[in-house]
Order: C-alpha cells, then structure tokens, then sequence
C-alpha cells in the first residue's frame, strides 16, 4: 500500500521511496525507509496530506505520497 | 590593526538561524542580493575581540547540501568556491535541540568539507522541557568539534559562542560520507589529501573531468549523480551514522502535554472548514490594518512632506533649483515613504504569522487551489496583499521556493487592485454609473468597485495560468514542507526584520523611484522653446490685478496652460492617435503619463487640466466639471463608453513605477520587469480598445 491510503491517526512503516528525485529532499527531511509514519492532517480532497516522522509534521502532495511504499501497522 | 574573520551562519529551516544572526550582530547587518539570483544575502558584523572583527554571513535555510533550488544551492556555492567573497573560515552550525537527528545530517556533509565547524545547540531549553536530555561532552567527542547550547531568544549561551567564534581553527578528524558518494576516493588515496567529500561535490557540481584525466583516471559517471542515486546513498548513510551517534547520547523523554496541544492546535487551524474562516479572518484584520490603521501615518508623511516642501520654497530664492527640490525631490520622496506605513503593517503580520509557525498552515490549506495556477501553497499571501499594495507584496514573495511558483507570483501580484488604484475608480465610477439601488439594497456603484476588484483578481489567476503554460518547468515541482511547531512570537525578531524591511525598501526601490518622479517632474514642468515664457508675459499684466479670486483663477489658468504645453503635454498630443481608439483626448494622454508615476496621479493631474487645485481634489467638482467638457462637436469628452474604457485601463495598466522598481529588484532581470510592463499594458490596451468600440 501507499502513504496517502492511510487514513487519519493511522501509522504504517515505510518501505520504499519510489520517486528517485522527491527521495532526496525525503531523506533530509528524515522521511527514510523502516521509519515509522503517523497520517496527521489531510485538507480537503486529501491533498495534500501531512505526516508525523519522529516527531516532525510534514506535508507533502497527494502524488508525492503515492509515490511511498508503506506497510500498515496493525493496532 | 585590525583582522576580520569570514563566518557561515548554517542551518535547517525553522532552527531558529535568523534569530541567532540577529542576537549577533544586532543592527549592524546589511541585505542585499548574492549576485544574479534573487536570493536575499545578510551579512552582519560583530566585535570578537579588540583586534578581531567577524563577518557574518546567514545562509539560506537548507536540509543538505544536496542543491535542487536556487535558494538550497547558494550554501554549496559559497561553502565549494573558494574564491567566492563569503567563503567562509569557518562555519557556525544552528541546530534545533529538540530536532536534532534531522538536523545533523547537514552537519556532517559539512564537516565532510573540512571546514572549522562549531555546533550551536538553540532551543536548549524547549528541549530539556520536553524531556530531551543531550551529552555535550559526548557529543562533542562524537563528532569532533565543539558544541554550545544556546537559547537565541533569550541570548543564553552568546558568550561562549563569542569566544569560541574567536579561537576555534581546527577541522573535525572525522568524516561521515558514505564510499559511494566517495568515486574521487582512489585518486585521492594517493595524495593523502584531507578533502575528498568536497572534491567529489565539485566534480559532479562542475562536471569537470580535469581532476581525474590528471591522475590518467576515467571519471565517475555524472548521471548517477545527477539521477539522485549517489546523493540518496550518501544520505542514508549519513543517517546510519548520526542514529549511532545520537542513541549513545541522546536521551528522549515522553513530552505528551506539548504534543497534545500541538495537536489541538493543528485540529483547529488546518480545519476543513474553521480552518478557512480563520484565515480569512485574519486576512481581514491585515487588511484593515493596511486600508485603515496605516492610512493615519501615511498621511503624517505626506503633510510632512508638504510642509518641508512649502518651508523650503519659502526659504529658497525662487528659480530652477527651489522647483527641482520642492516639485522633483521632496515629492519623489515623499511617494516613496509614503509606502512605509503599509509595508511596516504587512511585514509585521507576515513575520508574527511565520515566526508562530502559522504560514506554513495557510500553505497547507491553498497549496490544491494555487497550484491549478503554476503557483504554491505560499504564493497566497503576497497575492492578498496586493490588494493593498503591490510593492510589499513582491516583496513578500521571498518565501516562496521554487523559483517558477515565484515568478509566476511575481508577475500576476500587479493586477489585484491596489489601494493606489480606488480614488481611480471612485472619480471614474462616479462619471460612468449612476448612484442608483438596486434591489432596493445594492449601490449601483458599490457593485461596479466590487466589479473592478473581481475582475483585477481572475484576470491575476488568468494571467498565472498563461504564465504557468508558456514557462519552461523547472524540473519536477515538490511541495515537500515542514509544518514547523506552534511557537510564541519573538517579538524582538519580528521588529528587528519590521525594520530591515522598511530600510532594504527605501534603499533599493526609493532610488529608482525617486530618480523616476524627478524626470516626470521635469516633463510636466518644462516645455520646449520659450512657450513658458510666452506664458508667463501673455499673464504678467492681468494676474497682479483683481480680486483674489480672480487671480486664483488666472494662476489655475497659467498652470494649466502650462501643462498643457508642456513636454508632458506635447507627449500626450503626441499619443493623441494611440490612444484615440479608446476614446481618450489629448488631456487623458497626460494623465496617462503622468500616472505611469503611480496611479492616484491620475485624479491629481485630472484635477490641474479642469482647473482646480492640484494638491486637495475636490471630488464632486472635479466630477462635474469632467462630465461638462466636451469635444468641438459637441459631444461629452467623458462619455459612458470612454469612462469604462478608463476604468479598465486603470484595472490592467501597470501604472506604478515603484512596482516596476520592486520587480526589478526582486527578479534581477530587466527582462521580466518589461515582460510585466508590457503584458500588463498590452492587456490593458486591448480591454479598452474592445470596450470602448462596443460601448460607443
């Protein structure tokens, strides 16, 4: 599945980064594979939507989520 | 004698940098551009001892050293070029305590460089009330430079910064880069050479084989490179490395009273719907502060203004140079600090809203509507204000990344209806539509101002849209953005940048503008030949006779004739056939011209071609006495069809140099400048034309 299918209060892991590019400017900004993603806010139509990572919120486009491959974290 | 050390403030966004450069080195700091980009450089200086001076340089915000933007590649430029005038001796390095994984991925690419390097800790305190506690000492050791823990807010911490700041040489012995970034690794092995990080950065920066063909080595492929794949290695690499470091000393607690009201906060401010009423509340309340508190100061400067103006005239013998003071110089400055006020209250708001962390929030929530227009989340707010004034919202642009989103914001902010723009269209309003009810409760003319307004504003998001089309885009656009913690104001910031502002503004925009009004002047008070003389004798035996008022009238006769007849009145005969399609007469030509200087002369010059006083239009005569001239014919000059033709010019036209100005100093390029000139008043000469030949 991918980060933007998360619904709110939702966590998964991250497993992939898919989009070569928009992967740097992730990696940065903490967001690398095995972390741990909570779905935080969506404006309206989900886009874009904001995460928390390690305790930063970060928002990022709907098309830039859907390009992060994550596992649900069942609760 | 005196020596000066060259120092790079550098940082992650939102650590707190700009506070910190501010503690520094107080009010002694000058902007300006770095050279050809239109990235804001600050440096500032600061006593270390009494024979060190240090100047500091504060770098853009970045997350590494990995360059995508203009604004992200200004730090690897000056930290890679060794002759760039800010290379600096040695680093300052901002991190957030409370952030601080993140945070020293960037410090240790630049450590990678070899550079002295000390680390600031800020927020020391926030971190220790959230439960954060952090080894120094451990640190320190760790990453093999010295660490200091400050509060920049409340200047803890300064003193040993200082002194460090004056003693610290030494580059740490460490390095973090993963091999794979590391393809120079082999040439360098043989020379023993401490630097390979950033020779590496330098080859693929520059793409210059030279380095390599000296060693009769072939070079690494560039497209790994530049498909991001090195850059991404040495990144989790990076990470691997600092998580080590940080779990040996970093001691987390649970901080959930901060969280939760963070949380509520958020639920709130981003809501679907309250979330958007707040904004525009808060949009209303900058609004009333730019239309209504500021107008009180404004008009402080402008009858300060004229009284200088009329003390010197008084005190200064008659002549070329008491007209060039009073009529050029003091009324060119008095148009530009007139601006102060309202520049003032926009960046006040601006920066208490981005200092609280709510900027990034207002992002969030527009980033889906702009983004259909080329633009971003944060090209929202300079658009709004230009509803009050152009000039303070170009240059509010600035924290817009990408330098499309900004461009294209840039180019359309001019056709919001300014405040500049509504004793325009209240004169011509008042010419062309009846003051009648409609519906019993509308105002006729009320709607037609709220048509004007609207029109300004789908004709900017149109204009956005060509814009969008017809530029290249540069690469991939992201919209990857922190949403940084809620945070009370520093006040002591915010007036410091409040300032700042205002003196980057008069230094930079006030001298175009300044230098503009002076040659206007000189076309409306000057003709060619001796025809002012002429003038002048044709009155000189009647106007020292007769009652007052009849000597009023013949001086508004003399000026006006003058006008007339001056180079400014030649130009606006001389457009006469131009501008003939739209319905205007010679008389409008002037104003036009006139008006380039900003659009409110309009009424003035409107004023002195149908005889009244220049300085303090009287509306409803003014008005009458317009709706009474008349062509040779016999018909109304300013008739129904003219009178639209008017108002959409005056919507359209960038009628106001010290946009111009603002749009030169901010894009750099005399190139967009006259784009935005010329769209603008192309479109404003096509709306008229159609308008005027349908309505007539």
């Amino acid at each position: 599945m991918y980060l933007d299918e998360l619904k709110l209060g939702q966590s998964a892991v991250i497993e992939e980064l898919c989009d070569q590019l928009a992967a740097i400017k992730l990696l940065e900004m903490g967001c690398l594979p095995g972390e741990e993603v909570l779905m935080k806010l969506k404006a309206p139509f989900n886009d874009p939507i904001a995460i928390e990572i390690d305790g930063n919120l970060i928002s990022l486009r709907k098309a830039e989520a859907r390009r992060i491959r994550v596992k649900l974290i069942a609760k | 004698m005196t020596e000066k050390i060259k120092i790079a403030l550098i940082g992650n966004p939102n650590t707190g940098k700009t506070s910190l450069f501010n503690a520094l080195t107080g009010l002694r700091q000058k902007t300006g551009n770095f050279p050809g980009i239109t990235i804001e450089k600050k440096t500032g200086y600061i006593d270390l001892n009494k024979n060190l001076i240090a100047e500091i340089t504060d770098l853009p915000g970045t997350y590494s050293l990995f360059a995508r933007t203009a604004d992200e590649a200004i730090p690897l430029e000056i930290l890679l070029n060794d002759n760039h005038p800010q290379h600096p001796e040695l680093v300052v390095y901002i991190a957030d305590a409370t952030n601080l994984k993140r945070n020293l991925i960037l410090l240790t690419q630049i450590i990678d460089l070899k550079f002295p390097v000390i680390l600031v800790l800020n927020m020391i305190d926030q971190a220790e009330a959230q439960g954060v506690k952090i080894d120094l000492a451990k640190l320190e050791e760790n990453l093999g430079i010295p660490v200091v823990a400050t509060n920049a807010r409340k200047k803890t911490g300064l003193p040993k910064l200082l002194s460090l700041m004056a003693t610290h040489q030494k580059p740490s012995t460490l390095s973090f880069f993963g091999k794979h970034l590391n393809e120079v690794e082999h040439i360098q092995a043989e020379t023993h050479s401490p630097v390979r990080f950033k020779d590496a950065l330098h080859y693929y920066k520059s793409k210059n084989k030279t380095l390599f063909q000296k060693y009769g080595q072939e070079a690494p492929d560039i497209a790994d490179y530049d498909s991001g794949v090195l850059q991404r290695e040495d990144l989790l690499y990076r990470h691997k490395k600092t998580k080590a470091i940080l779990d040996e000393i970093i001691h987390k607690g649970t901080l959930m009273g901060f969280k939760k009201r963070q949380d509520r906060l958020d639920k709130i401010l981003t809501h679907k719907f309250w979330g958007y009423v707040i904004f525009l509340a808060i949009l209303f309340l900058i609004f009333q502060s730019i239309f209504d508190w500021a107008a009180y100061p404004m008009k402080l400067i402008e009858n300060t203004f004229s009284w200088l103006a009329n003390s010197a005239r008084a005190v200064l013998p008659p002549g070329i140079l008491s007209h060039l003071i009073c009529d050029g110089i003091l009324a060119g400055l008095s148009g530009v600090l007139v601006f102060i006020p309202q520049i003032a209250f926009l960046f006040f708001f601006i920066t208490v809203l981005e200092d609280t962390g709510y900027l990034a929030r207002v992002a969030f929530l527009m980033d889906r509507i702009m983004r259909k227009f080329g633009m971003n989340g944060k090209s929202v707010v300079p658009l709004i204000s230009g509803t009050a004034c152009a000039v303070p919202a170009i240059l509010a642009t600035r924290s817009i990344e990408g330098y499309k989103a900004r461009l294209i914001t840039i180019m359309v902010t001019p056709l919001m209806s300014c405040s500049a723009r509504l004793p325009v269209f209240i004169l011509l309003i008042g010419i062309a539509i009846p003051s009648k009810m409609v519906f019993g409760l509308l105002n006729m003319q009320g709607l037609a101002l709220m048509a004007m307004y609207l029109l300004g504003f789908f004709a900017a998001l149109g204009g956005a849209m060509v814009f969008n089309a017809v530029l290249k885009p540069n690469k991939k656009q992201y919209f990857i953005l922190e949403l940084p913690v809620y945070r009370f104001p520093n006040w002591r910031n915010i007036v410091h940048t409040v300032i700042k502002k205002v003196q980057t503004f008069i230094s930079q925009a006030g001298k175009i503008i300044v230098a503009i009004s002076i040659v206007l002047w000189f076309l409306a008070s000057y003709g060619p030949g001796n025809r002012f003389e002429n003038i002048d004798k044709k009155y000189a035996s009647s106007i020292n006779y007769g009652s007052p008022e009849q000597k009023k009238a013949i001086e508004i006769q003399v000026r006006t004739e003058k006008l007339e007849n001056s180079y400014a009145g030649e130009a606006g005969k001389l457009i006469e056939p131009i501008i003939r399609p739209l319905g205007y007469d010679w008389k409008i030509g002037i104003a036009i011209i006139t008006s380039f200087a900003a659009r409110e002369v309009f009424v003035g010059t409107m004023s002195t071609l149908y005889g009244l006083e220049g300085q303090d239009p009287n509306f409803s005569q003014l008005k009458t006495n317009m709706q009474k001239a008349k062509y040779a014919n016999g018909a109304s000059v300013y008739s129904f069809a003219t009178a639209i033709s008017l108002l959409l010019f005056y919507v359209f036209a960038m009628q106001c140099m010290s946009t111009l100005a603002v749009t030169y100093r901010e894009t750099m390029s005399w190139k967009w400048t006259m784009i935005q000139l010329f769209y603008m008043s192309g479109l404003a000469y096509i709306a008229s034309l159609i308008a005027y030949q349908l309505l007539k």
